[in-house]
Parts: structure tokens; sequence; C-alpha cells
């Protein structure tokens, strides 16, 4: 019985990861119809902006946690208004090509000044050691991770429902057309809503640094599996994109514990999933089937 | 939102036209070996058949296929398992991996083309890095990490060890590929396909099975992209899990958009490009290959979409006034 609950709290903190990624993805895809292939990039550069923080300038991880998400929400702000804004009229799919060109720019950058090889990353001395919950006992880093990143979600949900950027962003997501007709500037809030999202993502990364190894590539093929979290969940559902996370994050750990022998399992079972929810519900768990563009 | 068209129908340009650039093509593809490192310009023939595949999909189809990488590699790895089990002509070991690929597309497409835009897209990628992930994890069939070492290049007892030769042996497969791409293009099915991709709903209510349409695009688009991945298994004489990864998905597109979408040629020339400046950096022993390319890949979709096919045509047509 505790090693179940082991495994449902480990697939619980990577679920947190992965609920955290696709969550950006789709405020971002809500607001702006835009995939944003780099956004595991953005990921990766939380990480390396933490690390580099505390290397460099011995900036502790709690400090960390509030600048690095900020500037790279200022950044991503900047990458709205240069680079993603000028498609913004056309077809969605240069949008995502134009990421992805900027994903292998981001990993480049980060490559050529630190190498591919991987830095570690203390745990916060103030979460060193274990939480005792009785019956177990779990790392204080990742239940801290988890209760953040639970708390982070119910904050972005509660945001969308209850403010009037949340509004915006929900109107403008079921109805961008008819938002506009009634006189609301949709354009005003799409810039502050990407720099939102690569915001959440660049928090994941710091999140990640003292757990996962810092290094350029750590976001290339996580960013894939949020892709298929996200078509599980149905992308622009904000509700989708979190529980597909927490529950991919789920099958994979116990996955991983039971199929040990099959590690591919573990590996594939995500994608496995999005075929069956594809065959099923095309539009995802919780997506609306689209007009057909 | 009315989206701008990828491409516009392809309207002829005089006979003549057409006739000198068909006649100029070849006889670069000829002398090409001549003028750069032989084993570039094999590099350049597969990458070419593959982006060519991939234009077909996404220019005529309008479908962005972002994992066909799953089809390359897989070729790739199936030609080098024949080749080196069968001990076949090395075309025939092509044909084989070209065939795996095309086979692995039907149930990929049949799961894909449910999602169109976007979503095929994330969808298509995901798809890859499942097979990424399999790839990696038989061992025993792909060698993993060590990738398929010695994948023999057998024609009838000739030597081809040389790549030069080799270039030689190959340029007829991928001009016959190159060739189907056009006939494809320019068939009824064809129309179809740019029917379906610029309002699919009517061709729905025209009675078009729509689905079945864009599966079979898939399929064709897979098994020529796998013509391409057998061939460079042969030229480079192993197969490394870097054909299955999705930067080479990527690498294809970046392809096609610099060569110009929905030209078919312009992928041709977009592949060239591209090797030619990869092969140009690692000579020049510079390492942020991706630096560059993602770039030139982020400049061209901003300020130069049409790509150099598409550029060029349209001020050939500008020139001799032709209709839209």
């Amino acid at each position: 019985m505790s090693a179940f609950l082991q495994h449902t709290f480990d697939g619980l903190v990577s679920g947190a990861f992965l609920a955290l990624l696709a969550l950006g993805l789709s405020v971002i895809f809500g607001m702006l119809r835009v995939v944003n292939f780099a956004h595991g990039a953005f990921y990766m550069l939380g990480a390396v902006g933490a690390y580099l923080l505390l290397t460099e300038f011995g900036v502790p991880f709690w400090w960390a946690l509030l600048i690095v998400p900020l500037a790279l929400g200022v950044l991503g702000m900047g990458v709205e208004r240069a680079l993603v804004h000028p498609l913004a009229r056309l077809d969605p799919l240069y949008n995502f090509l134009l990421t992805f060109g900027l994903t292998l720019v981001l990993q480049d950058l980060v490559k050529m000044r630190y190498g591919t090889q991987s830095s570690p990353y203390g745990t916060p001395a103030l979460l060193v050691g274990t939480v005792d919950f009785g019956l177990f006992d779990f790392p204080a880093y990742r239940v801290f991770v988890l209760v953040f990143a639970v708390v982070a979600c119910v904050a972005v949900w509660w945001l969308l429902g209850h403010t009037r950027i949340g509004m915006v962003v929900r109107a403008a997501t079921e109805r961008p057309e008819l938002t506009r007709a009634l006189g609301i500037d949709v354009g005003r809030w799409v810039t502050p809503v990407f720099g939102f999202g690569i915001a959440l993502a660049g928090l994941a990364g710091v999140l990640a640094a003292p757990m996962r190894a810092v290094n350029p590539l750590m976001g290339a093929d996580l960013v894939i599996v949020v892709f298929a979290v996200v078509v599980i969940g149905g992308l622009g559902s904000i509700f989708g994109s979190v529980a597909a996370g927490f529950g991919i994050g789920l099958v994979q750990a116990w996955g991983e514990s039971y199929l040990d022998r099959w590690p591919i399992v573990a590996q594939t079972s995500v994608f496995v999933i999005m075929a069956i929810v594809l065959l099923w519900r095309p539009a995802g768990l919780f997506g609306r089937e689209e007009a057909p563009a | 939102m009315r989206k701008p068209s990828l491409v516009r129908a392809a309207t002829g340009a005089p006979r003549w036209v057409r006739w000198t650039l068909l006649a100029a093509g070849l006889a670069v593809a000829v002398w090409l070996p001549n003028g750069l490192y032989a084993a570039v310009a094999v590099d350049i023939l597969c990458w070419a058949l593959f982006a060519v595949a991939v234009d077909l999909l996404l220019g005529f189809t309008g479908l962005l296929s972002f994992g066909h990488a799953a089809f390359w590699g897989t070729s790739a790895y199936a030609s080098g398992l024949v080749a080196i089990h069968a001990g076949v002509p090395f075309p025939v070991a092509v044909l084989a991996g070209a065939l795996a690929a095309a086979a692995l597309a039907v149930p990929i497409g049949y799961l894909a083309v449910r999602r169109t835009g976007i979503y095929f897209a994330m969808v298509t990628l995901a798809f890859a890095q499942l097979i990424y992930y399999v790839a990696n994890n038989q061992r025993g069939l792909t060698g993993g990490e060590n990738g398929l070492q010695s994948v023999p290049r057998e024609l009838f007892g000739l030597d081809l060890t040389d790549a030069y030769y080799f270039y030689y042996a190959a340029l007829p497969i991928v001009l016959l590929g190159l060739w189907a791409a056009w006939r494809i293009v320019n068939s009824p099915f064809g129309r179809v396909l740019v029917g379906i991709r610029d309002n699919p709903a009517r061709a729905r209510a025209l009675g078009y099975p729509v689905h079945r349409y864009k599966l079979l695009a898939f399929v064709l688009s897979a098994f020529l992209a796998g013509l391409g991945g057998g061939l460079f298994a042969m030229a480079h004489r192993f197969v490394t899990l870097d054909t299955l990864h999705w930067t080479t998905s990527g690498k294809a597109v970046v392809m096609v958009v610099l060569g110009g979408i929905g030209t078919l040629w312009g992928g041709v020339l977009g592949a060239g490009l591209l090797v030619r400046l990869e092969d140009w950096l690692s000579f020049a022993g510079f390492e942020s290959v991706g630096l560059v390319t993602g770039g030139l890949f982020v400049v061209v979709v901003l300020v130069f979409r049409r790509g150099l096919w598409g550029t060029a045509a349209d001020l050939l047509r500008r020139r001799f006034h032709l209709r839209r």
C-alpha cells in the first residue's frame, strides 16, 4: 500500500510539471491561436535562469522563483510583439513554424554558452529532508512542488473565472468574432497573455531545476509529451489540460513502477492514450469540436 | 477569418520555359557531384525527395506533418535491415523500406486526419515521437544509441564504395520519385487534394470522401519520404536514431518553406541550400548549426514566406503577364 502511495505521489509530482506546461500552452492557444513550439525551450530557460542566478550572482532559489518567471514573461511579451504578432492574420501554421525555429535558436544559444552537460542545482536548504505524513514520508521539496503547482493551477483557474481579463480570454477563446463585435479590444490582451503563458513555463522550469538535470535539451522532448497531453485534454480547455497533465503523470509513474520490465510502456503510454482519445473523441476529452476552418 | 491560401493553382508557364527549366534541372542533377563533394550531393538527393514528400502534403493537401521523420527513419532502418539480412541489390532494400514507411503511415494517418491544421501537426509529431521511443527501446533490432552499423550497398557486384558512383546509382530512383510526385500533383487525384485544401466543406458536399483522400495522400507522401530515407541509409551505410528525431521532421519542413510551400520543386532547392549550408558550417568548425538554421527559418517565415521558388515563379509570372 505504501509503495502504491509512493508511486502515486511521484506521478502527481511529474504530472504537476505537465499540467503547468499544458496550462500555459492552452492559455496562449486560447487567446492567440498559437501553438507555441518554443514552450519547452522557455521551460528550459527557466531552469537555466535559476541556475545562472545562483552560480553567477548567488541569488537563492526563492528569489529565482520570483525573478525568473517575471523576466521570462517580459521576454515573452517582447517575442510576441516582435515575432508572433506580425503573423497573427496568417494561417496558424506559420506561428507554429516560427516557434519551432525559435526553439532551435534558444537551445543552441544556451548550448554555445554552457555546453550540453547537465548541471546540478541543489535543493533549497529549507526543503531538504522529508515530510512525515504518519504512514509514509515524502521528500519535502517534491511536496512543495506539488502544492505550489496545484495552487498555481487553481490561481489561474480563478483568474480566468473571476476577473475581467479572464472573461476576455474565455470569450475570445470561445467566440473570437463575437467578442470583437461586442467592442472588446481583444488585441490589447494578446501580448500580456502570451507573456503570462511563457512565465508559467518559466515557473515550471525553476521548479524543475532542483529535481531534474539542468541542460539545454531538457525541454526538447518534454514539449512533445505536453502536446500529446493537450490533445488528450482538448487544446484550449484549461481544465482539460490540467486534468490530462496530472492524469498522464500518474499513468506514467504507475507504468514505470508496475511494468518496470517494459520501460517502453511508461514512455509511450501518453501517445497510446492520445491515439485512443483521437479514435473516441477527436476534439479531446474536454475539448469542443471546432468549426472546420 | 479567411486564410490566405498557401499556394496558388499551378498555371502553366509557356511551354518553352518549362522545358528549359526541366533541361536545366536535369543538367544540374547530372553535373552536381562534379561541383560538390559527392557525399554532400548524395545527401541533397535524399533530402530533396523528403522535402518534396512533405510539400505534397503541406502545399497540396494543406496538412503540415511535423512527424515525417517517422517515415524517413523507419524506412532507413527497414532498408538497412533488409540490406544486412537479405543481401539484395540496394534499390530493392530501399523499396522495401519505403513500403514499410507507407505501411506505418496507414494507422498514423488514419488517426491524424481526424484533426486538421495545427492539431494535425501536433498529432503527427506525437506519433513520430512514439516511433522514436520504440526504436530507442528495441536495441536488438536497431542498435539503440549505437545505431545500425555497416549497411551493405550491393548492386549486382558493381563497385559503389565511392560516393561519386553511388550518386549516379541513386539519381534514377530520386528522379523517379520526383516524377511520381509531379504526376500525383497534376492528376485528377491531385486536383481533388487541392480542392480539399482550399475548401474541405465544399469537397465534402461534392461527395468526395475527404478523410480517405487525405489518408491516401499521407500514405503516398510517407512512401516518397521513405524512398529518401532508405537511400539516406544506403548513402551513409549506417542508421542512427537521429533519423527518427523531431528535429529531422523540422528540417524537412524548413527546406519546404525555404524553397516555397506548394511549389513542389522549391523543396528540391531548399534541400540543396540547407544541406550545403550545414556542410559549409560544419566544415568551418561552427557547431551551432541549429542557431543558423533556426534563425534562417524565423527570418524566412517572417519576411520571405513564399520562399525562393515561390518568389521566382511570381517574378516570372509578372514578366510573362500570366494569370495567377
